[in-house]
C-alpha cells in the first residue's frame, strides 16, 4: 500500500517532467522551422510579417470603427475614392481622379476601371454611392452603429454621372462651399448591401481579410487583383493583439513580432541591437490642455506663465531621448503649408518671466491644480511627471490624477469636469478639423475656449474657396491660439517603431495608419 | 438531500448578489458601451439613437430585470464590442482559464504534498531549512512578476517556449497544454510555498499528539504512522486552505493571462470592462463566481471523505 502510494507520486512527478520536456522539444522545432522559412525568402516578394498591436479592434466594419488603433489596421484592407500618401497628399484610389468645382460646391469622382472587391466583383457606381451614403448617414434605413462625421451635414446629394470623356463616376453636391472635404472621401468603399462586413470584411485594399479571432489576431493576405501592379510585396500580414505593451515587449525580445510601434524611449534602447528603430511622428497635438472655466486658467497671465515655466525641449529629452517636434499651436507639421512653424518658438523657457507673470496675475506664491491623465498612454503620463517637476520651480504645485480611458472620455472630454489634462489630439487631414474644437459653440470644445475673433475667423477660413487665402487664415487662427494660450502646446510626439532588421519599406504617414503594402523582405 | 437543497439555494442567492453588484458597479463607473462604440466625438443624437437600440435608455431596474430574465434562460446577450453572442465568446475563453487553473492546482498538489511530508519528517534538517527559506521567498512573489521572470528565463534566455505564442485548444490539444505549463507554474509556485508550509505545520501538530506515541509503542514504523494516521488527520485543515487556494488559482490565472498573452477569461474581462461591454462582464463574473462556489461545495464533500466524523446534515 505504502509503496504503491509512493509510486503514484513518483509517477505524477515523472509525467510532469515528460510534459515539460515534450513542450520544450516541440517549441524548439517550431522555432527552427520559422527560421528556415525566413531564410528561404530572398526575393523582394513574398513572406509574412507579424505586427504587434495592443488595442483590440472595435469593429471590422470600416464605417463602424472609430478607434485609431482599428483604422490603422483596416487601412490595409479598405480604400476610399482617395487615399493619403506618405506626404499627406490625397491621391486617387478607387476613383481615377477627382475634381472640385470652383465654387467648392461639387465634387466629381470618375471611377477607376477594373477595380475589384476581394470577393471578385467589380466595383460599380452603385457600390460607391451605397458606401458614401452609408457613411454620410443618407441611407433610408440607417444603422445607429455607423459613426457619421458631423461634417457630412453639408452633403446635399450623391449621384451617378457619366463624365465628359464617357467614364462612370459619382458627383457629390454640397449645400455650402467646402473645399476641405476631400480628405473625408477616404471613406471605405464596400460592396452594396453586403451584410457580413462586421465578420467577413470585404474591401478593395492591397490586402484581403483572412480571419479574425478576438483578443488574438487579425490575419490578412495579399490581394492578387490589386490595381497597383507589384503591390503588395508580402503574402501575409498578421496583426497580433498583445494584452499590453509589457507583454508585447517580451515578444519583441523573443523575436516573435516583426513590427511594433509606439515604443517608449526606454524600450527602444533595449531593442536597438535586435531591431531597426525607425523614428517618425505620431501626428498628434500633445499639450497640457486647460479648462478655461476652471480658475485660475481663466486668467491669460496664468496661462502665459505656464508656457514660460515649461521647458518643452527637456520633455522631449527625458521622454523620448530628444525625438519629437516641438509645436506652438494646435497643429502639427503633417499639415504642410497650413502649419505655421514659427509659432513653435513663440514662448521660450524662462522661469523669471513666469514668476513675474504669476505675480501680476495675483498668484505670487503659485497655486495648486490637478492634471488628469489617461493611464493607458505612457508617453502622456511621463510628460505629466516632467511638467510637475518643472512647475515646482515657479511655485506651482500640480498633482497627477490617472484615469481609465473611458472615464477620461466621459468626465474630461464630454463632462468637461477637470482642471488640466495631457493628451494627444489627432485629426483628419483637413485643417478645419483640427482647429474647429476651439470654436466657442463646438460640441467637442472640451477646453471651454471662447474667443469671438477666433470664431469669426474660423467661419471665414472654413468657407474660403481660395487655397492661398485659406493658408493665410489658418496661420492666423493658429497664432490666436498661441497668443491667447488656448492651451500649453508641447509637441508632436515621436513614434518609435521597432522593425525587423530583414524588413525594409516601412513608411510613416501624416495620418494614423500602418501601411503594410510597402513593406518587403530585403 | 436537505443539505444539497440548502447548498443550491446558497448558490442561487450568491449568484444573484454577484449579478446585482456587477450591474450596479457598472452604473457607477463613467462611460457606457454607446460611447465606447461611437468614440469621443459622437453627437448626442447619435448616442441617443444607439442607446435606444441597445436598450440603454430604459430605467436601471427595467434593464436589470431584463438582464436577469435573459440570464436565467442562459442567454447573456450579445457582446457590444465583438457583435457575437456572449455564450460563444465565453465558450472559447473559459477552457483556457479553466485548464490553466486546473494545471496550477495539479502542480500545487503534486509538488507541495511530498515536500510537506519531507519537511515534517526531518524537522530542522538541511532540506527543511532550505525549503523554508525557498517558500518564504516565493510566498512573497506575486504571480504576474513570476510570470515575467519565467518568460525572461525560459522564454528569452533558454528558449524553451515562444513568449506570447498561443495554440488554440481546437487546433492541437498537446500544444495548447504545453503552452499552459509555464503560466501554470507562475500561478502555482507562490501557492506551493504556502501549501507546503501549511501542510508541514499541520503535520507537526499532529505528530505531537499522544496517539502517535501510542502507535509507536505498538510497534508501527515512523513512515507507517505518517502516511496511515498522521497525514489523514493533518489533511483536514489543509483541505479548507486548499479550497481557498483553488479560488486563488483561478484569480491568479486571470492575472497571469495578461503576462503570457493568453486569450482567456481574464483578458476578456479586462478588455470588456475597458469597452463597457456589460453583457460580457456580467457573464464572465457570474461564471467565475459559480465555479468558485461549486469548488467550495466539492471541498465540503471532501471533508466527509477524509474524516467520517464530519457529517453533513
Amino acid at each position: 500500500m505504502k509503496r504503491r502510494k509512493r509510486l503514484f507520486f513518483l509517477g505524477l512527478l515523472l509525467s510532469c517532467m515528460i510534459a515539460l520536456c515534450a513542450c520544450s522539444g516541440s517549441t524548439e522545432n517550431e522555432g527552427n522551422e520559422q527560421k528556415e522559412a525566413e531564410n528561404g525568402e530572398a526575393s523582394k516578394n513574398g513572406g509574412s510579417v507579424i505586427v504587434g498591436i495592443t488595442n483590440d479592434l472595435d469593429s471590422l466594419d470600416p464605417h463602424k470603427a472609430v478607434a485609431a488603433g482599428t483604422k490603422e489596421v483596416l487601412f490595409n484592407i479598405f480604400e476610399g475614392l482617395v487615399k493619403p500618401d506618405k506626404d499627406g497628399k490625397l491621391v486617387p484610389a478607387v476613383a481615377s481622379d477627382y475634381k472640385i468645382s470652383e465654387d467648392g460646391m461639387t465634387y466629381t469622382f470618375p471611377l477607376r476601371e477594373g477595380v475589384k472587391f476581394h470577393n471578385g466583383a467589380l466595383v460599380t457606381v452603385d457600390d460607391v454611392i451605397y458606401s458614401l451614403k452609408r457613411a454620410t448617414g443618407l441611407l433610408e434605413t440607417s444603422d445607429p452603429e455607423v459613426r457619421v462625421e458631423s461634417v457630412f451635414s453639408c452633403v446635399e446629394s450623391i449621384e451617378a454621372i457619366t463624365t465628359e470623356d464617357g467614364k462612370q463616376g459619382v458627383e457629390v453636391k454640397l449645400n455650402q462651399p467646402n473645399i476641405e472635404l476631400l480628405s473625408y472621401f477616404t471613406i471605405s468603399i464596400i460592396p452594396k448591401d453586403y451584410t457580413e462586413q462586421a465578420t467577413k470584411p470585404v474591401g478593395t485594399g492591397p490586402f484581403r481579410f483572412v480571419s479574425y479571432s478576438p483578443m488574438v489576431s487579425i490575419v490578412m493576405e495579399k490581394n492578387p487583383d490589386y490595381y497597383v501592379a507589384g503591390v503588395p510585396y508580402l503574402d501575409e500580414v498578421t496583426f497580433k493583439i498583445s494584452a499590453n505593451t509589457d507583454a508585447a515587449f517580451m515578444e519583441l525580445r523573443a523575436g516573435t513580432i516583426d513590427i511594433f510601434q509606439q515604443l517608449t524611449y526606454e524600450q527602444s534602447n533595449q531593442l536597438k541591437d535586435l531591431y531597426n528603430i525607425e523614428i517618425g511622428n505620431m501626428n498628434l497635438v500633445q499639450g497640457l490642455f486647460l479648462n478655461h472655466k476652471a480658475a485660475p486658467f481663466d486668467n491669460l497671465k496664468v496661462r502665459q506663465a505656464l508656457c514660460y515655466a515649461i521647458d518643452r525641449q527637456m520633455i522631449l529629452d527625458i521622454v523620448a531621448g530628444g525625438s519629437g517636434t516641438i509645436i506652438g499651436s494646435n497643429m502639427f507639421p503633417g499639415f504642410g503649408k497650413y502649419y505655421d512653424e514659427t509659432l513653435a518658438s513663440y514662448y521660450t523657457y524662462d522661469t523669471e518671466k513666469a514668476k513675474q507673470l504669476l505675480n501680476e496675475a495675483g498668484y505670487p506664491n503659485g497655486f495648486h491644480f490637478t492634471i488628469t491623465v489617461p493611464s493607458n498612454y505612457q508617453a502622456h503620463v511621463d510628460t505629466a511627471q516632467v511638467i510637475v517637476e518643472q512647475l515646482k520651480k515657479v511655485g506651482i504645485t500640480a498633482e497627477i490624477k490617472l484615469v481609465e480611458w473611458a472615464s477620461w472620455i466621459s468626465d474630461v472630454y464630454q463632462g468637461r469636469n477637470y482642471e488640466a489634462t495631457i493628451v494627444g489630439l489627432d485629426s483628419n487631414l483637413s485643417p478645419s478639423d483640427i482647429v474647429k474644437r476651439y470654436v466657442s459653440t463646438a460640441r467637442n470644445n472640451f477646453l471651454n475656449y471662447s474667443n469671438e475673433q477666433f470664431d469669426d475667423l474660423y467661419q471665414e477660413a472654413a468657407a474660403s474657396v481660395n487655397d492661398e487665402e485659406k493658408v493665410e487664415l489658418y496661420h492666423q487662427l493658429q497664432r490666436i491660439l498661441t497668443e491667447d494660450v488656448a492651451s500649453v502646446y508641447i509637441q508632436d510626439p515621436a513614434n518609435l517603431v521597432a522593425v525587423n532588421k530583414k524588413l525594409a519599406g516601412y513608411q510613416f504617414y501624416p495620418v494614423y495608419v500602418q501601411d503594410m503594402s510597402t513593406v518587403y523582405y530585403k | 438531500m436537505k443539505f444539497y437543497i440548502k447548498k443550491l439555494i446558497t448558490l442561487i442567492i450568491t449568484l444573484l448578489f454577484v449579478s446585482f453588484i456587477t450591474f450596479f458597479a457598472f452604473q457607477v463607473i463613467p462611460g457606457d458601451s454607446a460611447v465606447a462604440k461611437l468614440g469621443m466625438d459622437a453627437t448626442e443624437e447619435q448616442l441617443f439613437e444607439l442607446r435606444e437600440s441597445m436598450g440603454l435608455n430604459d430605467p436601471m431596474f427595467v434593464r436589470y430585470g431584463r438582464f436577469l430574465k435573459n440570464a436565467i434562460t442562459g442567454d447573456f446577450g450579445t457582446s457590444t464590442q465583438y457583435n457575437v453572442s456572449v455564450g460563444s465568446l465565453i465558450s472559447e475563453r473559459l477552457p483556457v482559464t479553466a485548464w490553466l487553473a486546473a494545471l496550477s492546482v495539479l502542480f500545487m498538489v503534486v509538488i507541495s504534498l511530498p515536500l510537506g511530508l519531507l519537511c515534517a519528517r526531518k524537522e530542522n534538517g538541511f532540506l527543511d531549512r532550505f525549503l523554508t527559506f525557498l517558500s518564504q521567498t516565493f510566498m512573497a512573489v506575486p504571480p504576474f512578476f513570476l510570470g515575467i521572470i519565467i518568460t525572461l528565463i525560459f522564454g528569452i534566455v533558454l528558449k524553451w517556449f515562444i513568449p506570447g505564442k498561443f495554440i488554440p485548444i481546437s487546433q492541437d490539444f498537446g500544444g495548447f497544454l504545453s503552452y499552459m505549463v509555464f503560466p501554470a507554474f507562475a500561478v502555482s509556485i507562490p501557492k506551493v510555498a504556502m501549501l507546503t508550509k501549511f501542510l508541514k505545520t499541520s503535520l507537526l501538530r499532529e505528530l505531537s499528539f499522544d496517539y502517535v506515541r501510542t502507535a509507536r509503542s505498538k510497534g508501527l514504523k515512523k513512515k507507517q504512522i505518517m502516511t496511515k494516521h498522521v497525514l489523514k488527520n493533518a489533511l483536514i485543515p489543509v483541505i479548507t486552505f486548499f479550497g481557498m487556494l483553488i479560488a486563488d488559482a483561478l484569480a491568479g490565472s486571470i492575472v497571469v493571462e495578461q503576462v503570457f498573452n493568453l486569450p482567456g477569461m481574464g483578458r476578456m474581462l479586462v478588455t470588456a470592462i475597458a469597452n463597457r461591454d456589460f453583457s460580457v462582464v456580467s457573464a464572465a463574473v457570474l461564471y467565475i463566481a459559480g465555479i468558485v462556489i461549486i469548488i467550495n461545495f466539492i471541498v465540503d464533500m471532501t471533508y466527509q471523505k477524509v474524516d467520517p466524523r464530519v457529517r453533513i446534515s
